[in-house]
Parts: structure tokens; C-alpha cells; sequence
């Protein structure tokens, strides 16, 4: 029985001798060369070029701010447990008086990492956070020469005030409308 | 393996120069040497063009008119296995050994091939001087269309000679990391590189020269130019060739991949040999029936 029609039967005829000469097969497979010399090329001269990103890319993470600015994630620890690579530790910690400004909610964290080397952008986090705190972008996680420095801190996933970063453009996360 | 320039600089100026613990120090640093400096001589033997007249004097566009530049040419280029045999040995490294083993017994079996191909244009030119079987192929007579068997023998130990691909099988990557130069770096990796590039350049000057009339333009001689300017335009005709030959050992190595190394055997005893002879024999029997026997 065929589990599929993709199976091809094994010839072991002898090779006819235009094919023993291999001189008729090295024509051809030069001509095909020559013909993707001049055709339209797959690749691009990255980074002065960069290939435009599916909708449903999921890149580098990021920890969103509300509209006054403060931080919106409150260190319930739900992606940690959604997880499935274990990628993210963080350290909760108690919002003081007169920090309001900083912290939406009365916990947070005071520590998050992701380790973007264990991280399969799989975006189960984006979708456990009952806060919508932290996306996946359409950013990329560039490549570094220290494993350490795979570890993102707070410091790389806040999103800077100044500079909202835009979550829509990758279109809503599964399961959100 | 390697593909532009400007890497080669930076992998020879820029990295560090690093000799294994265990290796020959004296041949480990000897074999790029030879590799190169047999790579630059067989230069001189090819007649990059016709003379010069100027100021009152001739120059011959040719560094020295051996009457055995043939001759000369293939020992030179078979002296080339010592720099790879050598480099190989010197390393003290198994890979390296195998590349150089595989290189040395690859370069001397193409040779004969390539040697026997010669003999047939020796034969129809009755000269050893490059210059003058150059000479002889003025107006169109190209050896080309004389030998053409010949110039596909040639060609192919060409390739093998100068480990390219199909035959690249001293440096395969796969299987030997990088083959003999697997522990050479900086300079001395370039050194074996680049000798390897000035090879494919002097093997496309020779084919040129041998099977394509060298210098020589088709009917220029009809439009009545000034001596000089019909040199200087030969020169660049023998370049423009050079660069398609080298232009076709880039389109072959982006097209075939690598023969195994049976096949690569199989190919030069037992096709590329017997068929060089017989292109000899049948050279031998045209002659002699033009001669009237
Ligand atoms: S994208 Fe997936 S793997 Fe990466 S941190 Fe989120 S849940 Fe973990
Ligand atoms: S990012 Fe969301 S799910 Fe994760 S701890 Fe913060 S609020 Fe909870």
C-alpha cells in the first residue's frame, strides 16, 4: 500500500553512453546556470536591504507601557508558566506610595528576563498575560558574541517611553479579537 | 571554498598566524612558499603578446622565449604538488595528510592525460616554444578546430590540476575540514589560495595560448594597423580569452559537484589516458597522410 504518491521507483538500468560521456549533462547543467545568472535574485544584500516580515511574524518580545506610561505587567507569573521553554524568571515585587506614575498595578515586577536563547517565539506568553503586557513584535533579536547577553533584562524588553512600540502591525494575537 | 578577493585579504592580513605545537615548523612554513612561488614562475615562459616597437628597440611581450616552454611549463607545474604534498605532511594533522595524499595522487594522474594532449599539438606545430605554436595558429587556424578531443583532455587535467570543481576532492570540506591548508591561516593559508587562483589564471593563459590562437585576432590583419597597436590590441584579445576560461572555471564550480574518488581514478586511467593516446595516434596517422606518408 502507498501511504503517499510521492514514492519513486529505483532505476539501476546501465548509464547509455551519451550519458557515460557526461558531456550532454555538463551542457545542460551549464545552461541552467547561465539562465539564473541573469534572472531576478532570491537573496538580498542584508542589513542595507531587508525582506519584508509575514503579519504573523513573532519576533523580540516586549513589555508594553499603558497610556500615562506606566508598566502594565504586575508579575503574575502566567507566561513563566505557559512557557513551554522555560524561558522566563522573574522577581515580583510591591508598588510604594508615590510610585503609581511607574507601576499600573500593586505588584510588579521588579525583575523580568526572558533567555532569548531558549525562547522558540512560540508567543504562548503573549497569550497567557491577563494584562496585556508583554507582545512579540515584528523586531528581530540580533545576534550577540556573549551568551549572557541573550539574557534580556527589563532594560531591553520596556518599551521606552518616548518610544511606543507599535503591536498591531503584527496583526492581534490568537485567540483575541 | 574561497570566492572574492576581499576576504582573502582580510583572512591573510588581518588573523592570527598560528603554527600547531606538532607540526614541522621549518616545511610547514616552506610549503606555501613553493606552492606560490611555482605557482608565479610558469609565467614567464607565455607570450602574453607579439613585439613592441618602441624608441628603436623591439620588446617581445614575453619574459623569456624558451624553445622548451612546453617543456617547461608541465615540469614546473608538476614541482606544485610539493608545496600541497608537503604543506599536508608538515601539519601533523590527519586531515591534512589525506587532502595532500588525495591532492598528490590526483595532480600526477592528470598529468599524463594533460602531457599526452600536448604531445598532439607538439606534434602538429613541430615546436616546443609556446611563442612559436602561437604563431603558427595566426589567421584562423586555432588548434581548436584541429584537436578538438585534444582541448577537452586538456581542459579537464586542467580542472583536476588546478583543484576545482568536480575536482576539488584535496580541500572537500565535507569530509577533510578543509583538506591539506585544514591548519594553515593568515598569510600562508593565502599564499596556498591564492597560488591556487594564479594556477587557474596561467591554465586559461595556456589554453588560450595552446587551442585558441593565443594572441592572435581573427582578420585583423586586413584592417592595416600601425605594428604597435595591433600588439596592444592581441594582448587585450589574449586577455578577454583569459577571462572567459576563468570565467568558466567559476561557471563549471557553480554547476557539478564534486566526482568521488573512484570516479575521479576511473576518469583519469582509464578514460582521459587511453583517449589522450589514441587523439596521438590519430594526430600521428594526419600528419603523416598530409605528408604523404
Ligand atoms: S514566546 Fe514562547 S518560548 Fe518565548 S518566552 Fe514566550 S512563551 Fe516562552
Ligand atoms: S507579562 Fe503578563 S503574564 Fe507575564 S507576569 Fe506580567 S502580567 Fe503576568
Amino acid at each position: 500500500m502507498l501511504l503517499t504518491n510521492r514514492s519513486k521507483v529505483v532505476s539501476k538500468k546501465e548509464m547509455t553512453l551519451s550519458e557515460k560521456l557526461y558531456l550532454p549533462a555538463i551542457a545542460t547543467g551549464l545552461g541552467i546556470t547561465l539562465k539564473h545568472f541573469f534572472q531576478k535574485k532570491a537573496t538580498f544584500s542584508y542589513p542595507e536591504v531587508q525582506r519584508e516580515f509575514a503579519p504573523v511574524f513573532r519576533g523580540r518580545h516586549v513589555l508594553k507601557r499603558d497610556d500615562q506610561g506606566a508598566e502594565r505587567c504586575t508579575a503574575c507569573g502566567l507566561c513563566a508558566v505557559a512557557c513551554p521553554a522555560e524561558a522566563i524568571t522573574m522577581i515580583a515585587a510591591e508598588r510604594k506610595r508615590g510610585e503609581e506614575h511607574l507601576y499600573r498595578e500593586e505588584k510588579y515586577a521588579e525583575k523580568y528576563e526572558i533567555n532569548m536563547l531558549r525562547c522558540i517565539f512560540c508567543g504562548l506568553c503573549e497569550e497567557a498575560c491577563p494584562k496585556e503586557a508583554i507582545f512579540l513584535t515584528d523586531r528581530i533579536t540580533t545576534a550577540e558574541y556573549h551568551r549572557d547577553t541573550f539574557i534580556y533584562g527589563k532594560d531591553k524588553l520596556v518599551e521606552p517611553i518616548d518610544q511606543r512600540v507599535d503591536v498591531s502591525l503584527r496583526g492581534k494575537p490568537s485567540g483575541r479579537d | 571554498m574561497v570566492y572574492c578577493s576581499p576576504w582573502l585579504t582580510e583572512q591573510s592580513f588581518f588573523k592570527e598566524d598560528f603554527t600547531p605545537a606538532h607540526a614541522d615548523k621549518f616545511l610547514f612554513n616552506l610549503a606555501p612558499g613553493i606552492a606560490m612561488f611555482v605557482a608565479l614562475i610558469t609565467g614567464a615562459a607565455i607570450p602574453w603578446g607579439g613585439t613592441l616597437h618602441l624608441f628603436g628597440t623591439d620588446y617581445a611581450l614575453q619574459i623569456a622565449d624558451l624553445n622548451i616552454g612546453i617543456l617547461y611549463i608541465s615540469g614546473v607545474v608538476s614541482i606544485g604538488v610539493y608545496g600541497i604534498m608537503l604543506g599536508g605532511w608538515a601539519s601533523n594533522n590527519k586531515f591534512a595528510l589525506l587532502g595532500a595524499i588525495r591532492a598528490s595522487s590526483q595532480m600526477i594522474s592528470y598529468e599524463i592525460g594533460m602531457g599526452i594532449a600536448i604531445i598532439a599539438i607538439v606534434m602538429m606545430s613541430g615546436s616546443l616554444s609556446l611563442d612559436e605554436i602561437v604563431r603558427q595558429q595566426a589567421g584562423f587556424h586555432w588548434n581548436i578546430f584541429y584537436q578538438p578531443i585534444g582541448f577537452l583532455i586538456f581542459i579537464t587535467c586542467a580542472f583536476a590540476e588546478c583543484n576545482r570543481t568536480p575536482f576539488d576532492l584535496p580541500e572537500c570540506e565535507q569530509e577533510l575540514v578543509g583538506g591539506y591548508h585544514t591548519e594553515y591561516s593568515s598569510m600562508k593559508l593565502g599564499f596556498f589560495m591564492f597560488s591556487e587562483y594564479v594556477n587557474m589564471f596561467i591554465s586559461s593563459a595556456l589554453m588560450a595560448s595552446l587551442y585558441f590562437g593565443g594572441y592572435n585576432m581573427p582578420f585583423i590583419d586586413q584592417l592595416g594597423l600601425p605594428q604597435n597597436v595591433l600588439t596592444l590590441l592581441g594582448t587585450a584579445f589574449l586577455f578577454a580569452k583569459i577571462f572567459f576560461f576563468i570565467f568558466f572555471f567559476m561557471w563549471i564550480r557553480w554547476t557539478i559537484p564534486r566526482f568521488r574518488y573512484d570516479q575521479l581514478m576511473h576518469l583519469g586511467w582509464k578514460v582521459l589516458m587511453p583517449l589522450a593516446i589514441v587523439n596521438m595516434l590519430l594526430t600521428g596517422g594526419a600528419i603523416l597522410l598530409k605528408n604523404g606518408l
